[in-house]
């Protein structure tokens, strides 16, 4: 009992951290398996050292935040967040491409490290999402209301979206709904903002966007908005409906083919499709209990590509077989749960918003990335937290971990 | 209401896990979905990914002459193929094969085209390649992905030249035999038989290929065999073939045949049919064929002037000339219109009046009274005028026709000509608009007018009269396939086959046209021909049959030297093959100097002879 109770003053959750280092050591492993290919590549063949010292700072520089307290974390939020910003600025000047996404400059590259500002700016904007949320007096009740939350994110994401970096850009979003559903946004609200992007997507289809606006104008006065309110959801959903082909059109024609080839692979087999259909047949091949470790034919004989980071989870599908994918599945679940009774445990407005944006940014990583194996998801270069190669990202994660320890142990010691 | 009250965040954190259990649980369903219902699908298609099929060539099977020499065998080769993978990789390794094997910008064309067509297999790229070329691409390899080189049977043909329009070659199916429903098991990148008997007993000789898989990477690299989990089909051999051909006879024939002169020689077995030489000069070497024809080669062989890839024994159609008036005797003789004894009305004075037109003998100063072996041994224009017209046009053109000389000879060969004959008055109508009047029938008699013949033809008819009168398929293969063919008999009673047969040996005999051609130890019998020839110089012919003295003829010879000039000097060269093939078959020590023009210029006695 006492030294559940010492844990529980150091870390807050115990069981979060246990979990989260169990999942990243089997990261180590995975990528280990990612080196073990049928015709050696060097690159990737000792990456698992590399991730294996990520791993060991990570844990160190988690320590040392839990050593920070959480009133800092809210001082620390606007400079934080304008850094943030400020890199992201200079990522679209002096960003180089890396690994699958050449053409997506978001990386900086700062000599011995390549730095991506990205993984930054998440943090950073929940940080600072926490600080204009938690001064809220009561729950927002107008779409006015969200003007500062809004700004805060629209910003960073539109420098995140120029790169163009769709991915980053979606786990913005989640960010996004994530603090203001935990603020206490009510969902009529949250709908009502998202709507146009709905509005966007059905664009395509006349009759869809038809019957979809009629819809909203019923929920509209049932919601009783104020009349400018219900005029400016109408208008941005017209507004979008509008933009979308101009929108289409100006996308890239590797993000056109990427959200083409999402809806049907076969289109382009050997070319954008090759991603989605090797992943696939890789996790559909490893069956029920999988081809064994380090002994997925997909993955050894090089026809999974980035299989060591983005690609990760299919190796383990192929290797471990549905029963291995559940199993990472109840981690992950079990993980996000934790974030999610550590929320709910903190009466502290900001403490609460940081952790749920956490979950909220997690959670993104997981659905997209997890769901983009399988095709379920488009294609867009976000790494699974904990499993994916990439000393930054497990750094960044990790950084999270230890400011929700710190909030968990602080509400503890209440 | 406190926005984080205890209640509200318990409210949203139940909220969150709903959504939580939503999202993963929706994961967890599309890869139950991928992984265990649709796992069947998905393993076929990574076993696919890895494993390649490649073919095992099967090995041909050996063809054998009636000696048990090898007519065609297989060496080991190497040949060089790459595995499917993306097109521009494809091209740039074709790119950086080029200098090492010499391939020009076209074949690389032509190779990016047959990939196109046969997407997912095998690129047969060289199978003819020397062991310094295979150990130069083996220090290249990771430079060159998806290269496979294999060891392959090589088709050899040890007698080359000699038997190239026979024996014929092996190349890669073309995309025309692909889609033949004959070829239906055929797969691109096989080799398959393209003429001659390679072509014609493809079924026996060919056999089936097995296949292996091999494990590949992505980029089409072979990872390694499977080991002892190799999955392999072994190939089934093609069966070897026996031919009734006398490969040793075939080599003397080309050795004999006169230098840079054009023409055939065939030898056929008479009473059975069966094929002893079949020879046409000039030729080429078959095993510069063998998987492929050097771009170079095959235009200089279709360039030059003799044309070396025409079949003329069985494709070359001339005039047979003097060497049919045989036949109008033998119609002559059957419809009983002429007597072997029997002299025609008008002796021969260098010539005749027939309506408005004077018709010539070859011998301007005459033959005087002849009868009918005495007009074959003189072949006696005059004579054989005077018999056409007692036989009549339209009875010359049925028996003539009815002998099979507009008829291929059904030899197992996969092509060849069949005579040239007009086949009734109404043929003139259709080939020329206008009928024939009965002065046509003084050219058909003496083996002019619109008759052109194969030597193998007139070997095959001359072969019925050398035996029992029986016309039958010429055979060079002992086996049953295709022999359907049957025999006709040409009608012709003994008495009178040996009527024709004491005027064929007449012509050998002192004072016949091919006297020069007699032989020391053998009866030789034969006719000579001239065909007109408007462009030069006459063509020879001879046909004829020799065998021991006083017994049946144990070989047919025809000859055929295009402006070879006067048919003597034809009956030469048949003669020196039958000579060959009966001392050998006979226990003779084989000689050069054969007939009686070879003992003379060589300055020999010639004490079965009388030379005047």
């Amino acid at each position: 009992m006492a030294l559940t109770q010492r844990l529980r003053s150091a870390f807050g959750d115990p069981l979060l951290v246990i979990l989260i280092l169990a999942l990243s050591l089997f990261g180590v492993a995975m990528v280990y398996s990612a080196g073990q290919l049928d015709v050696p590549d060097p690159l990737v063949r000792d990456l698992w050292k590399m991730q294996l010292v990520w791993l060991g700072l990570s844990f160190v520089a988690m320590l040392v935040v839990l050593r920070v307290q959480v009133r800092w974390f809210e001082w620390a939020a606007v400079p934080l967040y304008v850094l943030s910003l400020i890199l992201l600025a200079a990522t679209l000047v002096i960003g180089e491409g890396h690994g699958t996404a050449q053409g997506v400059k978001s990386w900086i590259d700062l000599g011995p490290v390549m730095i991506q500002p990205a993984q930054i700016a998440n943090p950073a904007a929940i940080l600072m999402l926490a600080r204009v949320m938690g001064s809220w007096r009561e729950p927002p009740r107008s779409l006015w209301a969200l003007w500062a939350p809004l700004a805060v994110v629209l910003v960073p994401m539109g420098l995140v979206m120029l790169q163009p970096d769709l991915g980053t850009a979606m786990v913005f979003t989640a960010i996004l709904v994530a603090t203001l559903y935990w603020a206490g946004a009510p969902l009529g609200l949250l709908f009502m903002l998202f709507s146009p992007a709905l509005g966007l997507f059905l664009s395509f289809e006349t009759w869809a966007f038809s019957v979809y606006m009629a819809a909203l104008i019923v929920f509209l006065y049932l919601y009783r908005v104020y009349l400018w309110e219900g005029a400016t959801v109408v208008t941005a959903n017209l507004a979008a409906g509008t933009v979308a082909l101009p929108l289409w059109n100006s996308l890239a024609p590797y993000q056109q083919a990427r959200l083409l080839v999402f809806l049907d692979p076969s289109i382009d087999p050997r070319g954008a499709g090759w991603h989605v259909i090797q992943s696939r047949v890789a996790i559909g091949s490893g069956g029920l209990l999988g081809k064994g470790f380090t002994l997925g034919t997909q993955k050894r004989l090089a026809f999974l590509p980035e299989q060591h980071t983005d690609f990760i989870f299919s190796v383990i599908g192929e290797e471990f077989g549905f029963v291995g994918t559940v199993a990472v599945l109840l981690v992950f679940g079990l993980i996000l749960w934790r974030l999610a009774r550590v929320a709910e445990r903190v009466s502290d407005p900001f403490a609460g918003i940081v952790v749920f944006g956490i979950f909220g940014a997690w959670f993104a990583h997981v659905v997209v990335n997890i769901g983009m194996t399988v095709g379920v998801m488009p294609i867009t270069g976000i790494p699974l937290p904990f499993l994916s190669y990439g000393g930054s990202f497990l750094l960044a994660t990790y950084l999270a971990l230890g400011i929700v320890e710190r909030i968990a142990a602080e509400q503890g010691r209440v | 209401m406190d926005a984080f009250h205890l209640h509200a965040r318990r409210r949203r954190a139940r909220g969150a896990a709903a959504v939580l259990m939503l999202g993963l649980g929706g994961l967890g369903f599309v890869f139950f979905q991928t992984q265990v219902l649709k796992n069947t699908a998905y393993a076929l298609r990574s076993e696919a990914n890895r494993l390649r099929p490649l073919p095992i060539p099967a090995p041909r099977g050996t063809i054998f002459d009636r000696n048990g020499e090898i007519v065609a065998d297989n060496v080991p080769g190497y040949a060089l193929s790459l595995l499917p993978g993306p097109r521009d990789s494809l091209r740039s390794v074709l790119d950086r094969l080029a200098p090492l094997l010499g391939l020009g910008p076209d074949r690389i064309d032509e190779l990016m085209q047959k990939s196109r067509a046969a997407p997912g297999r095998l690129l047969l790229v060289a199978n003819d390649l020397t062991f310094e070329e295979v150990s130069a691409l083996e220090e290249r390899r990771a430079l060159l992905p998806g290269l496979y080189i294999d060891m392959r049977p090589k088709r050899r043909y040890p007698a080359g030249d000699a038997v190239a329009h026979l024996v014929g070659y092996v190349g890669e199916i073309s995309q025309a035999e692909l889609e033949d429903p004959a070829f239906e098991a055929y797969e691109p990148g096989q080799l398959v038989g393209k003429a001659g008997l390679e072509r014609e007993y493809e079924a026996i000789l060919g056999g089936r290929p097995g296949v292996r898989y091999v494990e590949v990477d992505a980029y089409g690299r072979i990872v390694g065999p499977l080991g002892l989990r190799e999955r392999r089909v072994a190939p089934v051999p093609g069966r070897d073939l026996h031919l009734y051909l006398d490969l040793e006879l075939q080599r003397w024939i080309a050795r004999i045949f006169p230098d840079s002169m054009r023409g055939a020689i065939v030898a056929l077995e008479p009473g059975t049919g069966h094929v002893l030489a079949l020879y046409s000069s000039p030729g080429y070497d078959p095993n510069e064929f063998v998987g492929g024809v050097a771009p170079d080669l095959w235009s200089s062989l279709n360039e030059d002037a003799a044309k070396p890839l025409l079949r003329r024994a069985v494709t070359g159609l001339y005039p047979p000339g003097s060497t049919f008036k045989l036949f109008t005797a033998a119609i002559g003789l059957e419809l009983g219109v002429v007597d072997a004894d029997a002299y025609m009305p008008i002796p021969c004075r260098g010539g005749m009046q027939y309506g408005n037109r004077y018709f010539r003998c070859w011998e301007s100063a005459g033959h005087g009274f002849l009868d009918l072996p005495g007009a074959i041994q003189k072949s006696c224009n005059v004579y054989f005028y005077q018999l056409g017209l007692q036989i009549g046009l339209d009875r010359l053109l049925s028996e003539a026709t009815r002998f099979g000389f507009s008829a291929p000879t059904g030899i197992d060969l996969p092509t060849e000509a069949a005579g040239q004959f007009p086949d009734g008055p109404e043929w003139y109508r259709e080939r020329f608009g206008w009928r024939p009047t009965e002065a046509e029938v003084l050219n058909l008699a003496i083996g002019q007018g619109p008759n052109a013949q194969t030597p193998l033809k007139m070997a095959q008819l001359y072969a019925a009269l050398a035996g029992d009168g029986l016309v039958r398929p010429p055979r060079i293969a002992a086996t049953d396939v295709g022999d359907d063919e049957e025999t006709r008999s040409l009608s012709i009673s003994k008495r009178h086959l040996a009527v024709l047969r004491d005027g064929l040996r007449r012509v050998i005999g002192i004072d016949g046209t091919a006297h020069v051609a007699s032989l020391e130890h053998w009866d030789l019998a034969g006719k000579t021909g001239t065909a007109e020839n408007p462009h030069g110089e006459d063509h020879a012919w001879f046909v004829g049959m020799a065998g021991p003295k006083g017994g049946d003829p144990e070989i047919v010879v025809a000859a055929l030297i295009e402006f070879g000039g006067h048919g003597w000097f034809a009956a030469n060269y048949a003669a020196k093959a039958a000579d060959y093939y009966l001392r050998r078959k006979h226990g003779i020590p084989v000689d050069t100097i054969q007939t009686l023009r070879d003992h003379l210029l060589a300055g020999r006695p010639v004490p079965w002879a009388e030379w005047r």
